[in-house]
């Protein structure tokens, strides 16, 4: 096996079982992998690459309780990749019969690389469209950094609720960009 | 919101992730649905009333077993194809060697049998309710593991929605065997078949709607 993909392997085999700072290393290279990877594939939308990147991200988190660890890492997350690039290409298919695609081939103007991590879509607003219990209990733990105790006590929702907020909170999410992008 | 932050924002305080989700969602929406399938079929059909005698012969058991390790095979394909990068491999052979198995039995049967026999053989008494009640025992199953599917990661999503009706299919028919008086092979291979097939055409046109993620 590839030395670094046994690297990221261990890494995210680690934040499986809970381990933050390693689950933070393997999310900041996968997302290196995916940028390069997505990017080869959307040389005519560069715009989408940081979005999609993001929504892979999101995606790798939201469904990352069906890796097995024994596995090729590889395999499973270009996996997810491709099905959100398939994805990602159906919905603009559906909404470019309907606006105007000749617009796309006479694009003369190169966008810039150079912000390669700023997406154009704004998670922060479209976490602002959660209702308060999964919202607030997002903002707590994973913006604020604050345990589930803290979180719960500043929220009032008992420490299972501000869990399960967490989790489908981020569920919705991932829904919220399937719907509005 | 940058990538970075995303990641941040991922990984503060992550929740440790207890192995085997696939199976223990798959398992538990299978005991479900098939205690919802029992169900419906106590309240609507009735166990055979002579399933004490038929229990003792062969037969019941082929069918017992040409079910059950459809549903098997399709238990395994439900697994792989509910998780991003497992392949099917050996899958499809493993379901279609009990269909060809059950033919061959059929064909034995029928060749052995006096020709005025074939078309009782293969019609029974039940044909034309034979599927449909299948169809129907599936139901609890089917909608329990597009459930569980949906809570996973299926990639092929037409695929993944048609294994999940097959293998609610399969449970259906095994709870069917139940209430079925037939014991004929060809029977079995046709009718039984077209059961399992009508969830799973039905999963196949509603996958790709259902199971996004």
């Amino acid at each position: 096996m590839n030395p670094n993909e046994e690297r990221l392997r261990q890494l995210l085999v680690r934040g499986l079982a809970g381990d933050a700072p390693a689950y933070h290393a393997f999310l900041q290279d996968l997302s290196a992998h995916l940028r390069a990877f997505l990017r080869r594939r959307l040389t005519r939308l560069p715009d989408e690459v940081e979005d999609l990147v993001q929504e892979t991200l999101l995606a790798v988190h939201n469904q990352r309780h069906t890796y097995d660890a024994g596995q090729p890492l590889t395999a499973w997350v270009q996996a997810i990749a491709k099905y959100k690039l398939v994805d990602l290409l159906r919905r603009r298919a559906t909404r470019d019969v309907l606006t105007d695609p000749l617009d796309d081939d006479f694009d003369l103007a190169s966008p810039s690389d150079t912000e390669a991590a700023e997406a154009r879509r704004d998670l922060g607003k479209l976490l602002a469209q959660l209702p308060d219990r999964q919202r607030l209990p997002i903002v707590h733990m994973k913006l604020e950094g604050l345990s589930v105790a803290e979180a719960a006590r500043l929220t009032g929702m008992s420490e299972s609720a501000v869990k399960v907020g967490v989790h489908r909170g981020l569920k919705a999410l991932a829904a919220l960009i399937r719907g509005n992008a | 919101m940058k990538t970075d932050e995303l990641v941040s924002l991922l990984s503060t305080g992550v929740d440790a992730v207890a192995p085997g989700a696939a199976l223990r969602r798959c398992t538990m929406a299978l005991g479900l649905g098939a205690i919802g399938a029992a169900l419906l079929m106590a309240d609507l059909l009735e166990v055979r009333h002579d399933l004490a005698s038929a229990v003792l012969l062969p037969m019941f058991w082929v069918k017992v077993a040409f079910v059950a390790s459809l549903g098997a095979a399709s238990l395994l394909a439900v697994l792989r194809l509910s998780r991003p990068g497992v392949r099917l491999t050996w899958v499809p052979g493993a379901l279609a060697a009990p269909v060809l198995a059950m033919w061959l039995l059929a064909t034995g049967e029928l060749l052995n049998a006096d020709p005025a026999q074939r078309v009782q053989m293969f019609f029974g008494e039940t044909w034309a309710s034979c599927p449909f009640l299948v169809a129907l025992l599936s139901a609890p199953v089917f909608a329990a593991l597009l459930w569980a599917v949906r809570g996973l990661a299926p990639t092929r999503l037409r695929l993944a929605g048609a294994a999940a009706g097959f293998l609610s299919g399969a449970v259906g028919a095994l709870v069917y065997t139940l209430h079925c008086p037939e014991m004929q092979a060809p029977f079995v291979g046709v009718w039984y078949l077209g059961g399992m097939l009508i969830p799973t055409a039905i999963g196949a046109l509603l996958g790709p709607r259902l199971l996004r993620w």
